[in-house]
C-alpha cells in the first residue's frame, strides 16, 4: 500500500486515501507508517470519528489544512466530496449531515437505478448479439431457414433450416406440458384444499426438491432407468394406436421423444405445482365458505370457487412450464437419440430427433468458423424468441387474471 | 331424536333439520376427485424417490470413500478404479461462488430499485417484466449470449469466468425475486421510524430494511446457488472439462460435477468409470439438496415470515 501517495491532492488519490484510512482505523497504530507526514497527527482525532455525531466538530480544524481528504470521511465516492463539504463547512451542523448523506442517497439510488437499466439492457443485448452473430450465416444460407430440415454448416455452402428442430422441440415440450399439467393441478389442489397445513408444508417441500435435482441427473436417470421402463409402454401404444400418425411405430423405439417428454414433464412438474399452489391458496375464504354454505361437496367447492379464481394463474404456470421444457438442454441431449441423417420426416413421438437446445449443446465443440457458429446461434435466437413469447404470454395471462 | 323417525333407514342425526346427503352422483364425483388428487400427489413423489434411490444405490460406495473427496481423475482411465471428484467439486464450488459474487449484488440492488425507489412506476413494471423474461431464458441461450459476447466479439478464450457470467443470467432473477418478496414484507413502519430519526434513505435501506429481510434474501441466494451449480449447458459451451485440479478462474479448462457426469455417461456399465458417473451424480445431488435444506432452515429462522 502506498501511504505516501495520499499526500498528493489529486482526486483519485483522495479515494484511495479513504480506503487506506479505513485500514488504519482498524490497525489503530500510528507508528506503523512513519513515512507518511502530517496527516498522522490529524488522523488521531479522526480515528474516533467513526460515529456520525463526532464527525462534525472535527471537520472544522482539519478543513483548513487538508480539505480534500477530510471530506471523504463520509462520502463513499471520490468526486462528490471534493466539491461537497467545503462550502457546507460554514453552515450549521444539522444541515451539513443531511447534505452529505444526500450524496450517499444519490449514489445509492444511482446504483439501484443503474441495475434496473442493466437488467433491461441485458435482455435486449441477448437478442441483439445473437441476431448480429446469426445474420451472416443466415445470409449465406442456401436453404429456407424456416422450412428446411437439413443442417449442413461445414464447408462453404451452408444449407440449414430449423423445421426439424422446431418440430421436435415443440412436440416434446407440448407433450410434456400435457402430461405435467393435470398432475400438477391435482397436486396443487391436494396441497391447498385437502391436506391440513401441517402436512402440506412437508409435501410441498418434497415437490420443490424435485425441482432441485439437476437436469443432467434426470437425463442420466431417464436414459438408463426410465427409458427401458417406458419402452414397452411405448411399443404397446404404437401397436394399438399406430394408425394415428403421432403414435405411428418407428424404427427407433428406444430413447424417443416420448421418453424425453416424460422426463421433461417430471422436470416442469414442480414449477407448475408451486405457482398453481400459491394461486389456489389465495382463493378468498368467502368464496369457499359461500359454496360450503350452499351445501357444496369439497369437489364442488373447488369447481365453483377455487378453479375459477385460480384459472389464469394455473394457465400462466403451465406456460412457464412450457417455456422451461422448450429450453431444457442436457436431459434432452442425453436421452433423445438423433435421427439418422437424411431420414424421412415422421411426426411420431416414438422417433428420435434433436431440439434446438440439444443441437446446440451437442455441437458446442465445433464452434470454429464464424459461419458455422452463426448457424447454431441462429438456432439459439429462434429458441430465445420462442421462449420470450411463451414467457411474455404467461405474464400477460397472469396479470390479466390478477387485475380481474 | 334421530331414532324417532325411521331407525332402520336413517340412523344418522340431522334428519329433522332436513339436511340431505348429496346425491349419489355428487358423492361419487367428490370421491373420484379425492382419488384423483391423491394419485396425483403420489405420482409427483414417485420420480423423486426413484431418482434418489437410483443415484444413491449406484453411487454410494464411492462417495463413502475418503479418496473420492480428496483425489482428482488425473491419469485415471475408464477401465481403472480409483480417483475422486475433488477436481470437479472444486470447479463446481468455484464457478458457483464467482457467479454469486456478481449475481447477488446485482439481484439485491435490482430488488431495491423495484421496491424502494421505483415501486409502482412504469420503469419498475418494465424492469419487472424483463426479470420475468430473464428467468425464462434457457441456460443454453444464456451460454450462447456469453459465447457471442466474450469469445466472438471480445476475442477472449473459453474460461471459467465466462461460465460464471452465463450463470449470472440464471441466478440474477432468482436472487432478485426472492429479495423483492422479502423487501415487500418489511413493514413500512420500520422505514418511517428510521426516516423520522433523520436517517437518510440509503442508510435506512442498508441498516434497517436489508437486515430485516436478510433471512429471506439469503434463502434466495442459496436457492439460486443450488440452481446454477446443477447447470450443465453453459459448462458444455464455455469451458472444457479437465480431469486435473485447477483453481484458476481464467483457465480454459476446469472440472465440474455436471461435466464430469457428462464426460463419462457413455461408458459401459461394466467399467469402473460407470460407477464414478453415478457417484458424481450423487455428490452433485448431495450438494444441491444440502443447499436446499440450508435455504429452508434459513427461511425458518428468519424474522420475516411469508403470509
Amino acid at each position: 500500500m502506498s501511504a505516501t501517495e495520499t499526500g498528493g491532492a489529486a482526486r483519485p488519490a483522495a479515494a484511495r486515501a479513504v480506503e487506506e484510512r479505513g485500514g488504519e482505523e482498524r490497525g489503530g497504530e500510528h507508528g506503523r507508517r512513519p513515512g507518511s507526514d502530517q496527516p498522522i497527527e490529524l488522523r488521531a482525532p479522526e480515528d474516533a470519528s467513526v460515529s456520525p455525531a463526532d464527525l462534525v466538530p472535527e471537520q472544522q480544524p482539519v478543513t483548513t489544512t487538508r480539505p480534500l481528504t477530510v471530506g471523504t470521511t463520509r462520502g463513499r465516492r471520490a468526486p462528490t466530496p471534493a466539491r461537497g463539504p467545503e462550502p457546507r463547512g460554514e453552515r450549521g451542523t444539522g444541515v451539513k449531515l443531511a447534505d452529505i448523506s444526500r450524496t450517499g442517497d444519490r449514489v445509492f439510488s444511482g446504483l439501484a437505478g443503474g441495475t434496473g437499466v442493466l437488467i433491461v439492457l441485458l435482455v435486449a443485448f441477448v437478442g441483439i448479439f445473437l441476431l448480429v452473430l446469426a445474420l451472416p450465416a443466415l445470409l449465406q444460407d442456401r436453404d429456407n431457414f424456416l422450412t428446411s430440415r437439413s443442417w449442413v454448416v461445414a464447408g462453404t455452402e451452408l444449407r440449414f433450416g430449423i423445421a426439424g428442430l422446431l418440430w421436435t422441440t415443440v412436440l416434446s415440450s407440448v407433450l410434456a406440458m400435457v402430461m405435467a399439467v393435470p398432475v400438477a393441478i391435482g397436486v396443487a389442489l391436494f396441497l391447498t384444499q385437502y391436506l391440513p397445513p401441517r402436512l402440506s408444508g412437508p409435501l410441498s417441500f418434497v415437490v420443490d426438491l424435485l425441482a432441485a435435482v439437476p437436469s443432467i441427473i434426470f437425463g442420466l436417470w431417464g436414459l438408463t432407468v426410465l427409458g427401458p421402463f417406458l419402452n414397452p409402454a411405448g411399443l404397446w401404444i404404437s401397436d394399438h394406436l399406430g394408425f394415428i400418425p403421432l403414435f405411428s411405430a418407428s424404427t427407433q423405439p428406444k430413447n424417443s421423444v416420448f421418453v424425453a417428454s416424460v422426463v421433461l414433464a417430471i422436470m416442469i412438474l414442480p414449477i407448475i405445482t408451486a405457482i398453481s399452489r400459491d394461486v389456489f391458496a389465495q382463493t378468498p375464504r368467502d368464496h369457499i365458505e359461500a359454496a360450503l354454505a350452499l351445501g357444496a361437496t369439497r369437489w364442488e367447492v373447488i369447481r365453483a370457487a377455487v378453479l375459477p379464481y385460480g384459472r389464469s394463474g394455473a394457465i400462466s404456470a403451465s406456460m412457464l412450464g412450457l417455456g422451461r421444457a422448450l429450453g431444457e438442454t442436457v436431459a434432452v441431449l442425453i436421452i433423445l437419440s438423433q435421427a439418422a441423417p437424411n431420414s424421412a420426416f415422421t411426426p411420431s413421438i416414438f422417433a428420435g430427433g434433436e431440439t434446438f437446445a440439444s443441437k446446440i449443446a451437442n455441437n458446442a465443440s465445433e464452434f470454429d468458423t464464424p459461419s458455422k457458429t452463426g448457424a447454431f446461434i441462429a438456432a439459439g435466437l429462434v429458441l430465445f424468441l420462442v421462449t420470450f413469447v411463451v414467457n411474455a404470454l404467461a405474464r400477460v395471462v397472469a396479470e390479466r387474471g390478477s387485475a380481474r | 331424536m334421530s331414532t324417532s323417525v325411521r331407525p332402520t333407514e336413517a340412523p344418522t342425526t340431522g334428519e329433522q333439520l332436513s339436511f340431505r346427503r348429496p346425491s349419489g352422483i355428487r358423492t361419487l364425483t367428490n370421491s373420484a376427485a379425492w382419488v384423483y388428487v391423491s394419485l396425483a400427489a403420489v405420482l409427483a413423489v414417485i420420480p423423486l424417490v426413484w431418482v434418489l434411490y437410483t443415484v444413491i444405490s449406484k453411487g454410494y460406495r464411492l462417495v463413502l470413500s475418503s479418496s473420492w473427496w480428496l483425489e482428482s481423475q488425473r491419469g485415471i482411465t475408464p477401465r481403472r478404479e480409483g480417483g475422486g471428484a475433488y477436481h470437479a467439486i472444486v470447479g463446481t464450488v468455484e464457478i458457483g461462488l464467482i457467479c454469486a459474487l456478481i449475481a447477488v449484488p446485482l439481484g439485491v440492488l435490482g430488488a431495491i430499485f423495484l421496491i424502494e425507489y421505483a415501486r409502482g412506476t412504469r420503469s419498475a413494471r418494465a424492469v419487472s417484466f424483463m426479470v420475468d423474461i430473464l428467468s425464462g431464458i434457457p441456460s443454453i441461450v444464456a451460454a450462447l449470449f456469453i459465447y457471442a459476447l466474450f469469445i466472438t466479439i471480445f476475442g477472449f478464450g473459453r474460461s471459467v469466468v465466462a461460465v460464471s457470467c452465463a450463470l449470472v443470467l440464471l441466478m440474477l432473477p432468482v436472487v432478485l425475486r426472492s429479495t423483492e418478496e422479502m423487501l415487500k414484507l418489511v413493514p413500512d413502519s420500520l422505514r418511517e421510524a428510521s426516516y423520522a430519526l433523520g436517517v437518510p434513505k440509503w442508510k435506512t435501506i442498508l441498516k434497517v430494511v436489508i437486515p430485516t429481510a436478510f433471512g429471506g434474501i439469503s434463502t434466495g441466494v442459496v436457492l439460486g446457488l443450488a440452481r446454477v451449480m446443477g447447470e450443465t449447458a453453459p459448462l458444455l459451451i464455455l469451458v472444457s472439462y479437465a480431469v486435473g485440479i485447477n483453481f484458476s478462474p481464467t483457465a480454459g479448462t476446469m472440472g465440474a460435477l455436471p461435466t464430469m457426469i457428462n464426460a463419462g455417461r457413455d461408458q459401459a456399465p461394466t467399467l469402473p468409470g460407470y460407477e464414478r458417473v453415478w457417484a458424481a451424480a450423487l455428490t452433485l445431488i448431495l450438494i444441491v439438496m444440502l443447499l436446499n435444506l440450508l435455504a429452508r432452515a434459513i427461511a425458518r429462522a428468519s424474522k420475516l415470515k411469508e403470509k
